[in-house]
């Protein structure tokens, strides 16, 4: 034994090591496949995106098409779900309603990640006055109704798509952030984070390349919560008049379009609708539950 | 010693095998293990992480994780196998026999309610009433040697030190007056001085108490101080068992003996021999081994140690060794017989210092609630040497690194310079060739590396950074430096999870030396590793100092590491420096009275420590601390009022050893501990 290297011999095993990044990524997508909430919400969520994609071209009828002979149709085999007062066939409608809501949302959903979770990472990472500051705004912030804000911007601005992605996120950010300043606390605190400021590396590089990496779960799962709100708000701004405009055919419009006729016992011009925003909100809070449970495991 | 014939074992395990499930698999962690513990006896069980030494403990009071079971033999408590008992018995099983010490006291302890509180509540599930257990607990407490109980009754667990929390866990353990306590690791996290008064209270207790302890550490010093018998884990097997002065003087297992040669001895030093390691590694959990399970790393393995398991060879004395070459462990050869580079360093006597410090100061806070955490420190570092600097956690040790590094602003009136250039407090100001000049090596690895970055990019980034090479270039250089640190190119794609220890720290200490640096601050680089793992990267701290003449600021409040690696010694006691010096000289004596204490609260394998110097009190608030000498209220040398009233001067000798104390040099101790063995 006169080797000259008294070292652990490098080239003998270290721990089993199957590319863990990959089994780590494996072992969460193992776990969500195993989870029967993920499994449901899952294929709602696929449901709606094919419709929302395609639709246009599989319902048997032009949602936008009038057909003023056959206003207030019940359920039939010509129009599964009847007609709305313009003789509009509910069923094509609600298929291609899935577009707007699940291009608005998930817009919405990015602009607040992005934005909260920017505001999230400065605030966490410089603290003190910064951190004073902004965090007592984005409090004034989250304790007003967030969709009377909503109502109120785009009131003073005018409905119109980008407006409405651009309000709902930012009404959004506050909450992403406080989960992202959170994660940066206990990020900011370990050696990985001082041994960059030893190299000399600046703040931008160690929030974003530094401690995102590592915050990146949590903010997936707010994220995925959000776009839950986020369809249950457009939808609801949609009702009010202040989300998407007409002739869309867009669940939470038609609503508001035809629950006056209500009370004639026309129920299925509404029911449908209702019953589509309930199932893709159901739909993303269950994929948002699993995939909580599954990173936290 | 007891007579273990009368009465049965407190504690028996007969061929106890434990199993974790993990990815529906069963990985055995503990194989076969026996040891019995005779009624006021203290046996250590010592091993590295990951032997199952925790997993004793928790088997044997039913604790196991959901995901543990015990797969194959009994665990006996007072005679009565632990699997069999029903709920009532488990619980009175846990309420009076058994008490358990764990490591760290801070969360042992409840946050929310005070001291007296929930010592009380032992006393009150012993069925005492309020008043009455109010009173046995402040008892309690006078019992482990806490000075004023009523006071510490009052406060909740986050106003006392680490070391007087770990004496109320202790009397809450010892307050059911159980017939088995079972402390595991209980003075990791405590500085040596604590360490040694915590062991020396367990010493005390055991006799007043009666209680047979069970005593799980790492540490083979502490195990050596305090026990009677000692069992060696390894990869979940008992390898070796006997009487602890025996078995430390002359071990019978390969494994043993390799852990204390790896131990940095008394009058080793970085530049006349590399310490001892233990090659390879220990058997991943689950694998299956055939043969002797350390064969893989053994010298003296041979064709039937890999194919035949060993039995459990009694050598007599109580003395038990599981190794087929048991009589044949004397001849092993020393694991790292290697020629130092001899380039010693001569101009380092006069010349430009690396690093130099005047008159370092850093208050956090203002007057009146200012906490000095270093007062007027001047130290100097020549080029390719290492300045120890050793001291108590609050003396300021990582204060003076974070300053250095341009992580905290130190006061205004010092002064820093590297390689004769000013230092600026903040790295943002300083020149990118100083940046790259002075890195760092942190404790913990697992918080120092992004646990999210490859390897590859863990050191390309300092490479890019540091050395400012980019491509392929770049690549070159990564290789390189993980050449220096024995890693290969396989572990390039890995990320920190997927490495060991002390692969962790490896790639840390590469990172560090990217831009080959002049100085390293070294923050405890071993403390968070393995014993035989840190022998290994001792040796390459070592190694790459004589390769590179980089100079190291060492941290650490492990003497042995600290004596090992240093060519000068700093001592730091509330922020103040109370000796700088030679290391020779500042370990030879004579020595500041509080070195000396320091000195001899570090436990030996031999086990004696006679010698101690006992330090009594608290260390001193830095919001309010002591007039005159700053040590004088735990100063066993104190000898008049002008300890009290007046700050000594700071003394220097003619080979630079200065010392802060108002007694004359030649009354000063000196230690035996320092000559060479």
């Amino acid at each position: 034994m006169t080797d000259s290297v008294p070292v652990a011999e490098p080239s003998l095993p270290v721990i089993p090591a199957p590319a863990p990044a990959e089994r780590r990524g494996r072992g969460i997508l193992g776990v969500l496949l195993r989870s029967p909430g993920f499994l449901v919400g899952a294929v709602i969520l696929l449901f709606w995106t094919t419709c929302a994609l395609f639709a246009p071209s599989f319902v048997p009828y032009d949602p936008y098409a009038d057909d003023l002979l056959n206003t207030l149709q019940p359920p039939s085999v010509e129009h599964w779900f009847g007609t709305d007062q313009l003789g509009r066939d509910v069923f094509s409608r609600v298929l291609v309603g899935a577009r707007d809501i699940l291009t608005i949302a998930p817009l919405a959903t990015i602009v607040g990640t992005v934005a909260g979770t920017a505001i999230g990472l400065i605030t966490g990472y410089f603290g003190g006055w910064v951190d004073a500051v902004v965090g007592r705004l984005l409090e004034v912030m989250l304790s007003l109704p967030l969709i009377i804000v909503a109502l109120l911007v785009l009131v003073a601005l005018g409905p119109s798509t980008p407006t409405v992605v651009v309000v709902v996120g930012l009404v959004f950010a506050p909450l992403v952030a406080r989960t992202v300043r959170a994660a940066v606390l206990t990020e900011r605190h370990l050696d990985y984070v001082a041994a960059a400021a030893v190299r000399g590396e600046g703040a931008p590089y160690i929030m974003v390349a530094e401690i995102l990496p590592n915050i990146l779960p949590p903010i997936i799962v707010e994220a995925t919560v959000r776009l839950g709100y986020a369809i249950f708000t457009i939808a609801s701004l949609s009702f009010l008049g202040f989300g998407v405009q007409p002739p869309s055919p867009d669940w939470g419009l038609s609503i508001a379009e035809n629950y006056g006729v209500l009370v004639g016992g026309y129920w299925w011009t509404v029911v449908f609708d209702t019953i589509a925003t309930a199932s893709l909100i159901v739909g993303v809070n269950l994929v948002a539950e699993s995939l909580q449970r599954a990173l936290a495991e | 010693m007891t007579d273990l014939t009368v009465s049965p074992p407190v504690l028996e395990l007969r061929d106890v095998s434990v199993c974790y499930r993990m990815r529906g698999r069963a990985v055995p962690v503990l194989s076969r293990v026996s040891l019995s513990l005779g009624k006021g006896e203290v046996y250590g069980l010592v091993g590295e992480s990951g032997s199952g030494k925790s997993t004793v403990a928790l088997a044997v009071q039913r604790v196991l994780p959901s995901n543990g079971y015990v797969s194959g033999g009994q665990a006996l408590v007072n005679g009565r196998d632990v699997a069999t008992l029903d709920r009532a018995a488990l619980r009175q099983m846990r309420a009076r026999d058994v008490a358990m010490v764990f490591q760290d006291p801070g969360r042992a302890l409840n946050p929310s309610l005070t001291i007296g509180r929930q010592l009380a509540e032992v006393f009150e599930i012993l069925g005492s009433a309020g008043g009455e257990a109010l009173r046995r607990a402040e008892a309690m407490l006078e019992r482990v040697r806490i000075s004023a109980p009523a006071r510490v009754m009052e406060r909740y667990p986050h106003q006392l030190s680490g070391g007087m929390q770990q004496r109320v866990v202790i009397a809450m353990a010892l307050a059911k007056d159980p017939s088995l306590l079972i402390l595991d690791e209980p003075t990791t996290g405590l500085d040596a001085t604590i360490e040694a008064e915590i062991l020396d209270l367990v010493d005390t207790l055991r006799r007043e108490f009666g209680a047979s302890i069970l005593f799980i550490s790492h540490n083979l010093g502490a195990i050596a101080g305090l026990c009677d018998r000692v069992g060696v884990l390894y990869a979940g097997r008992l390898v070796e068992e006997g009487p602890v002065r025996p078995l430390f003087r002359a071990p019978r297992h390969p494994y043993t003996v390799g852990l204390l040669r790896c131990l940095p001895r008394p009058g080793l030093r970085k530049n006349l021999a590399p310490l001892d390691t233990i090659p390879g590694f220990p058997p991943a959990p689950g694998s299956i081994v055939a043969g002797c399970v350390f064969a893989p790393r053994c010298g003296l393995a041979d064709e039937t140690c890999r194919t035949v398991d060993p039995p459990q060879v009694a050598l007599g004395e109580g003395r038990v060794s599981r190794c087929h070459h048991h009589d044949r462990v004397g001849s092993l050869v020393h694991e790292a017989v290697r020629a130092m580079p001899a380039a010693q360093p001569a101009e380092h006597a006069n010349g430009t210092p690396v690093l130099e410090l005047a008159s370092l100061s850093k208050t956090y806070g203002t007057a009146p609630y200012a906490v000095h955490a270093l007062r007027d420190v001047s130290l100097r570092l020549m080029p390719g040497q290492t300045l120890g600097l050793v001291g108590e956690s609050g003396s300021g040790k990582s204060t003076l690194a974070h300053a250095l590094l341009g992580l905290i602003a130190p006061d205004a009136g010092g002064r820093m310079a590297l390689d004769g250039a000013v230092l600026a407090p903040e790295v943002r100001r300083r020149a990118p060739e100083q940046i790259k000049t002075l890195q760092i090596v942190f404790q913990n690895p697992d918080s120092a590396l992004n646990r999210s970055h490859t390897v590859r990019r863990l050191i390309g980034r300092a490479v890019t950074r540091l050395g400012g090479l980019a491509g392929a270039l770049r690549e070159a250089q990564v290789t390189r430096l993980l050449e220096a640190v024995r890693l290969t190119a396989r572990q390039l794609t890995a990320r920190p999870r997927q490495l060991s220890g002390g692969m962790k720290q490896r790639v840390a200490v590469a990172r560090a030396f990217a831009g080959n640096p002049r100085l390293v601050v070294c923050d405890e680089p071993t403390s968070a590793l393995d014993v035989s793992v840190q022998a290994a990267i001792l040796n390459l701290l070592a190694e790459l100092q004589a390769e590179r003449q980089v100079a190291y600021l060492l941290i650490s409040h492990d003497l042995g590491v600290v004596r090992y690696l240093s060519d000068a010694i700093a001592v730091l006691y509330l922020g103040r420096l109370l000796e700088v010096g030679p290391a020779a000289n500042v370990l030879d004596g004579p020595h500041h009275p509080y070195t000396e204490a320091l000195l001899s609260a570090a436990p030996s394998v031999t086990g004696e420590r006679s010698g101690r110097i006992r330090l009594t009190g608290a260390i001193p608030s830095g919001i309010n601390p002591p007039s005159g000498c700053l040590f004088h209220t735990r100063c066993p040398r104190r000898f008049g009022p002008i300890c009290e009233t007046e700050e000594p001067p700071f003394v220097a000798d003619s080979a630079g050893h200065a010392i802060r104390c108002h007694l004359p040099r030649e009354k000063l101790g000196r230690s035996m501990a320092a000559l060479p063995a």
